[in-house]
């Protein structure tokens, strides 16, 4: 079988996370429902995890990657955190995008700890999926 | 609602509604309602099909924000049904026309701005220049460790501190927020639920430094512990045990500070989490219904206690669906309690609201237009009967508010006092057919959900159902897509869009808050009385663990001894445990 239809079978696996003190899910529960109807395999954290647990849960479900939400302005802390924490624990390759609401001037910092997206209020859901595709067809799939 | 299950009423309310329209009522007479009929139906088939033709207009489609189908024009026979005594006179029952007899014209609405960030420095700073400002009424924000009940100095506290509220690990903070505030004088809102009884008692020990008696103390807390699992979705404990602490709040402040507002019955958060304006309305109301209960539960009378329950609603961009839904819930109110719940006293059936603008609604984009969306929320509002208001500033897709945008917000309520006239006539929409049509609609609506919800096995179970959640979640989604289609537009989003997106001035929140912060509690708790502290936190904890021992006295003491927030919180995650929601997705 040539190698391409078995990348186009395989489904990305995605770990939804809101990895703070912040119960405003609905642009993550959006999110998820999202990535799933365009054919991702998505598990959600549910709410209030810690970001240690963010990152066992990633390592544990095997994830492609990882898409974090805040919207407490705790994402300088958070994110970063999470992004250690798999690195620690043997998630380097699992990719780590985010969202919520981002100042520009943070973004700099966060993208160059390879945490990308930083999708905000003026983000529509399609621009959101084809990031997460596309980095993951081209960083974890690219053999 | 609360509990239980199978009552008949709410199915017989709906039914009622959908049965009454086949009837007149006593303001029309058969002949003309006839005649109208008639007229309508020849003016649709004729003149109005006939340019809709012209103009390929589309000639169905049409509905509200939460999905009822709307014709093109309302005419009298569409609400013949209606007696007056349905609709009435401002401050007489059902109160659909207001709460008060000379609504505006006796007094404006309470313009109150919700705001804190940072230090407790910085938040009484920004509470003054509000008052400065000609703001009536405070209204104060907690950060994120505030509201789940952890110090500055926890673990999970770590940079959250000062993010999006002010920050608050004992009284030491309330007493440098209020510095300088006459507190027997203003009136605070605190968006506070999950520690709201300990934040009410940090309130009252402010006070009592100041010389202020609790009786005198007027204000709200939001204590809304069920629209916090059904949206918000700030909790501590599982849904009983903050019920418990809620009902002896209630208890308490019956007794003992009888001008505060002990529940603020909440759909802003619920329409924020997605819901529909419908779902706002059931949701809310079913809510209400709960505490209802549950302060009959405590044993107190409705006379005691229902006049402190007040709402708080949403105002978004759907003008007469908004509308129709404040004059919908007031009605609602009155009519439940007084039919179901067998309340006479008039002052414990009229809903009192305060009004926030939709903090969805903004866009990032283009961001001055969200000042145009506040303007039409707040004006919605008002003809809707607040009796207060917040108008968001027109940078917060982006940020906090700066001080600046929160000016032209606060400046957007005294222009619509000021200049519009608007406050000069009590509900000048009463009586519109569409509006009085749609208020009747929203209303069946309405019942149609309460009896789900009852059905469900009440309030309680079918948040641990995730039944509300599921359904909220549903409807966000469902209105993500048609944004996403074009079906909705939003303006500078998917219509009229701009390349150019130029970043706005937004507030800075300094880091160093959190230090601050955490330095401020080592020396609160290096110079308090530490025993003593000890000793009244296990007053605390007797009192979480024997049930009916009220709660609220011994964190009184607690509090005015520098126990923590935290410290109190902690005491009942060890006694009540914690809660993990039911899958929503």
């Amino acid at each position: 079988m040539p190698k391409k239809a078995l990348v186009a079978e395989r489904r990305i696996r995605v770990l939804v996370a809101k990895p703070g003190l912040d119960g405003h899910d609905r642009g993550v529960l959006v999110l998820a429902r999202a990535l799933r109807d365009s054919g991702m395999e998505v598990i959600y954290s549910g709410l209030l995890p810690s970001p240690e647990q963010v990152a066992r849960m990633a390592v544990d479900e095997d994830v492609d990657v990882v898409a974090l939400s805040l919207l407490n302005g705790a994402h300088m802390t958070a994110f970063p955190k999470v992004k250690r924490l798999l690195e620690r624990m043997g998630g380097r390759d699992i990719l780590v995008v985010g969202g919520g609401i981002i100042p520009e001037e943070d973004k700099p910092k966060l993208q160059s700890m390879g945490i990308t997206g930083l999708f905000g209020p003026g983000s529509s859901l399609e621009e959101i999926v084809e990031h997460v595709r596309e980095r993951v067809q081209r960083e974890r799939w690219r053999d | 609602m609360l509990r239980s299950g199978g009552e008949p009423y709410w199915k017989r309310k709906s039914k009622g509604i959908v049965e009454r329209r086949a009837r007149l009522g006593d303001l029309y007479d058969r002949g003309a309602v006839e005649a109208v009929r008639k007229g309508v139906r020849e003016w649709e088939e004729s003149v109005f099909s006939e340019q809709a033709r012209k103009q390929r207009s589309e000639s169905s489609g049409y509905q509200t924000a939460s999905g009822i189908p709307v014709k093109a024009l309302y005419v009298p026979s569409d609400i013949a049904d209606a007696d007056y005594s349905d609709q009435s006179y401002p401050g007489v029952f059902p109160y659909l026309r207001g709460v008060h007899p000379t609504m505006y014209r006796g007094r404006k609405w309470t313009m109150r701005m919700f705001s804190g960030f940072g230090t407790p420095e910085d938040t009484n700073k920004r509470l003054k220049l509000l008052l400065d400002h000609g703001e009536t009424g405070l209204s104060v924000a907690f950060d994120m460790p505030t509201l789940y009940g952890y110090d500055c100095d926890h673990e999970r506290a770590h940079g959250e501190v000062g993010r999006c509220g002010v920050n608050v690990s004992s009284l030491k903070d309330m007493e440098v927020i209020f510095d300088g505030i006459p507190l027997g004088t203003v009136s605070t809102s605190m968006t506070i639920n999950a520690p709201a009884a300990v934040l009410t008692c940090m309130y009252a020990g402010v006070a009592r430094k100041q010389g202020v008696p609790a009786e005198r103390l007027r204000g709200t807390v939001q204590a809304d512990m069920l629209k916090e699992y059904i949206a918000q979705k700030e909790w501590v404990y599982p849904p009983e045990a903050h019920l418990r602490v809620v009902k002896d709040l209630m208890v308490y402040c019956t007794k003992k500070m009888p001008l505060w507002n002990y529940i603020s019955i909440s759909g802003y958060h619920i329409r924020e989490a997605g819901s529909s304006a419908v779902q706002e309305l059931a949701f809310t109301l079913a809510d209400g219904f709960g505490y209802i209960e549950l302060g009959l539960e405590a044993g107190l009378k409705p006379a005691e206690f229902a006049p402190r329950l007040s709402f708080f609603f949403n105002s978004t961009m759907d003008f007469f669906e908004e509308i129709a839904k404040f004059r919908a819930a007031r009605r609602i109110w009155a009519t439940v309690l007084r039919e179901k719940y067998h309340v006479a006293d008039p002052r414990s059936l009229l809903m009192r609201f305060h009004t926030q603008t939709s903090g969805a609604s903004l866009t990032w984009q283009q961001p001055m237009n969200n000042i145009v969306r506040t303007t039409i929320e707040a004006l919605a509002a008002v003809l809707g009967g607040t009796q207060s208001l917040h108008t968001n500033s027109f940078d917060e897709a982006w940020a906090l508010p700066t001080e600046k945008a929160v000016q032209v917000a606060l400046r957007t309520q005294q222009v619509i006092a000021e200049e519009t006239g608007v406050p000069a006539v009590i509900d000048p929409l009463g009586g519109s057919y569409y509006v009085e049509w749609l208020t009747e609609q929203m209303e069946e609506e309405a019942y149609k959900y309460f009896d789900r919800i009852d059905a469900a096995g009440g309030i309680l179970r079918a948040i641990k159902s995730g039944y509300m959640q599921r359904e909220i979640a549903e409807n966000s989604y469902r209105l993500s897509r048609r944004v996403e289609e074009g079906k909705d537009g939003v303006v500078g989003v998917n219509k009229f869009a701009e390349d150019e997106r130029k970043p706005i001035e937004t507030l800075k929140i300094d880091f160093r808050a959190q230090r601050r912060q955490v330095r401020r509690l080592a020396q609160v708790k290096k110079e308090r009385d530490g025993p003593r502290a000890e000793a009244a936190l296990l007053g605390v904890r007797r009192a979480f663990e024997r049930e009916p021992l009220n709660s609220i006295e011994p964190m009184m003491k607690a509090v005015m001894e520098y126990a923590t927030l935290g410290e109190i919180v902690q005491v009942g995650r060890e006694v009540f445990g914690t809660w993990k929601e039911p899958l929503i997705v």
